[in-house]
């Protein structure tokens, strides 16, 4: 195994895990607020990856606008998905509302099918074709974008939720939603706007995926969205760091088994490693052991 | 509750759902459309009925409704020149399978019941699985166009299906094609297989190419994994890469194989890929771009631009107003083998059919000479190979079964 080989491995696995990281990051913000496992989240990200190729291809827009347009779009999605499914459900069972997560991510998928037909749809080329040689290494124009785009949009998270009124307001609501509430704070808008941001980035990761792939159908949210969703567990359920660190981890994961010569255990090397990680350490790689609150 | 919980209560859920989302499909068989071919059936005797079981609705009714077409063709050509055994004309019934392997069995349970002599269809594998019992139990013959596994017509034992006969060569065939093609045109030594190992399709193709490959003599450098419905073949292309084969073949459907040949033309591959029939249809240039698909090849049935076919590519755009497929061509051929047989046993008892296909030997067809095995009632055909030049698939060779 030659040092190129293992460098060009290692792009590999750098460039589908911030993908796996861009959408964990919804799923752990929003568990990290109202605990529930958006399992719609992942076709969330199909429909971003829709609006982009119906910009790009009916409106002609260029990769960043469209990008932005399907942003805008998938945080609108997110939170009228709240508001109408799971809201009426925050003061029910924890199973319901992950029922109704089900369901919406059904719903989704075979609405989208039958908008568009469950036919494969193929983007214009939105990248320029150029693939770089830097020394040994090939690096497509699509890798630099997509690392490009992701370090962005996980900086501009972290300002936003460290630095910003509404990111003190999630971090608060996440500690104790009844604190937070009886010291002013709306806890339904903080809610939408958690959502409006997972969205968002899910829609940017959907987008990226299919200008990358040049491929788009309805149901291409569910590997992704199940593989983010180990992602968000490996790196500790609800926080934001660890979501960004489980989905590197978890494609580094599956390119290297692939790489030492064991394709078919690709996806089962990956999972396996979930679950060594979950029994040595069951909150996650940077999950902190908190007692149960009585 | 904990996350880990959570995750294995939704799949349970995801489980549930699915089997109710499955189970609500399932809607009451449409009534079969009788259709009497031209010419007075009654006056020279009785009608000779033949059922075709096709997937004219859902997911495959492309091949269906194509393969319908051929046949059609077939009978009312002959009917035209009068009929068969002094005068019996062919009445064909067709029912809809919907493209699902249960449908396909209750319209075979319905077409057994109509009288027919024989069974035309399903076209696809699964369909074609689920109408063996009763065409077995009923003594009925049943001919598929396209359904290309080995198993269909041989069990696991070794064994022959007595009412099983098909028009197509099946799955291994293509395999050993390619492994000529890949030795006699392209010169290759040395050679790659990435193969999708959902599905007996793309494992079987690739056992074969390979057998047939190392028998020459040559080497199978890398041999990778993947699943249908993976986008990200990078790492496995980057082992195939490493080795450095001649040709990489990569047998599965074209969304997997056009993500691939995408991928590996990024990663600097330039030699020749190969594939099976999988690449027949769909949307592979798109998807791959046309410059990428260049010095790629696939193993097909037929090819529709062959001089040889012209004739029937004329009687068909003339009665159907279209240009025919592959399956067009197969499902004349399956029409064409049944009327040979009839003659040649010169009754429509059901063991004189069955005997007639089964010793049918040679049998010159229009896409050139089927051989009939009597053991395993598969044909020997030719195969073509389509190369890519610029985005269209353009006829490459006529491979003859070896």
């Amino acid at each position: 195994m030659s040092a190129e080989f293992i460098l060009q491995q290692l792009l590999n696995g750098v460039s589908l895990g911030s993908i796996y990281a861009l959408i964990a990051l919804g799923y752990t913000m929003v568990y990290g607020i109202i605990q529930l496992i958006n399992f719609a989240h992942g076709d969330v990200m199909m429909v971003g990856a829709y609006t982009g190729w119906y910009c790009t291809t009916v409106l002609h827009m260029s990769f960043l606008p469209a990008m932005l347009v399907a942003m805008l779009a998938c945080s609108v999605l997110g939170v009228v998905i709240e508001r109408v499914a799971y809201k009426p459900l925050r003061k029910s069972t924890r199973l319901a509302a992950l029922i109704t997560a089900i369901g919406m991510s059904f719903f989704l998928e075979y609405g989208m099918m039958f908008l568009v037909s469950p036919q494969t749809r193929t983007f214009p080329p939105v990248f320029p074709q150029t693939i770089y040689h830097i020394g040994p290494l090939t690096v497509k124009y699509g890798d630099i974008v997509i690392i490009t785009v992701t370090v962005c949009l996980m900086t501009l998270l972290t300002v936003v939720v460290k630095y910003t009124r509404i990111g003190k307001a999630m971090r608060a609501v996440s500690f104790d939603k009844e604190a937070a509430a009886l010291m002013g704070i709306n806890v339904n808008n903080v809610i939408s706007a958690t959502f409006a941001i997972g969205s968002a980035l899910a829609a940017a990761a959907g987008v990226l995926i299919g200008v990358y792939y040049n491929t788009v159908q309805p149901l291409m949210g569910i590997m992704p969205g199940l593989k983010a969703f180990v992602a968000a567990v490996l790196g500790g359920i609800g926080i934001i760091p660890g979501a960004m660190l489980g989905g590197l981890a978890l494609g580094l994961t599956e390119v290297f088994v692939s790489a030492i010569g064991f394709s078919t255990w690709r996806d089962a090397g990956a999972f396996l490693i979930l679950i060594i990680v979950l029994i040595v350490k069951p909150t996650g790689l940077l999950g902190q052991n908190t007692r149960e609150k009585v | 509750m904990n996350p880990r919980k959570n995750g294995i209560l939704s799949l349970l859920l995801v489980l549930l759902c699915s089997v109710l989302v499955l189970a609500g499909c399932g809607t009451p068989a449409a009534p079969a459309t009788p259709a009497t071919p031209g010419g007075d059936a009654g006056s020279a005797g009785e009608p000779i009925n033949v059922g075709l079981n096709l997937e004219l609705t859902g997911s495959s009714a492309e091949f269906g409704l194509s393969g319908q077409n051929g046949m059609k063709l077939a009978f009312d050509k002959v009917n035209a020149e009068g009929g068969v055994l002094d005068g019996r004309l062919f009445n064909y019934i067709s029912a809809d399978n919907k493209s699902e392997a249960g449908e396909a069995t209750s319209a075979t349970t319905r077409l057994v019941g109509e009288d027919v002599i024989a069974i035309l269809g399903p076209m696809t594998t699964a369909a074609v699985l689920g109408s063996i019992q009763i065409v077995t139990d009923n003594n009925v013959v049943l001919i598929t166009p396209s359904g290309t596994n080995a198993r269909l017509t041989v069990n696991e034992d070794g064994t022959v299906n007595p009412w099983i006969f098909r028009a197509c060569f099946i799955d291994p065939f293509q395999g050993e094609v390619a492994a000529n093609f890949a030795i006699d045109a392209l010169g290759a030594e040395t050679a790659a297989i990435a193969y999708d190992i959902v599905g007996d399709y793309s494992g079987g193709l690739a056992e074969n190419f390979k057998r047939t490959f190392e028998a020459a003599g040559k080497t199978v450098v890398r041999e990778e994994q993947f699943s249908a419905g993976d986008v990200d073949f990078r790492p496995i292309i980057e082992n195939i890469k490493s080795a450095e084969p001649d040709v990489i073949f990569v047998p599965a459907y074209y969304t997997d194989d056009a993500h691939f040949v995408l991928q590996a033309r990024d990663a600097g591959f330039t030699g020749p890929i190969m594939g099976g029939d999988g690449w027949g249809s769909g949307d592979m240039v798109g998807i791959a771009g046309a410059d990428n698909m260049n010095n790629t090849y696939c193993v097909d049935f037929v090819y529709i631009d062959d001089p040889s076919l012209q004739d029937f590519v004329n009687e068909y755009q003339t009665a159907y107003g279209r240009a025919p497929d592959g399956f067009s061509v197969l499902g004349y051929e399956t029409a064409s083998m049944l009327i040979e047989a009839v003659k040649n046993a010169g009754s429509t008892e059901p063991e004189a059919v069955r005997s007639a296909l089964e010793n049918l030997g040679e049998f010159a067809s229009i896409s050139g000479v089927m051989t009939f095995d009597p053991e395993t009632h598969n044909p020997a055909k030719n195969a073509v190979i389509l190369e890519f030049v610029n985005g269209v698939r353009e006829f490459k060779q006529i491979v003859a079964p070896k």
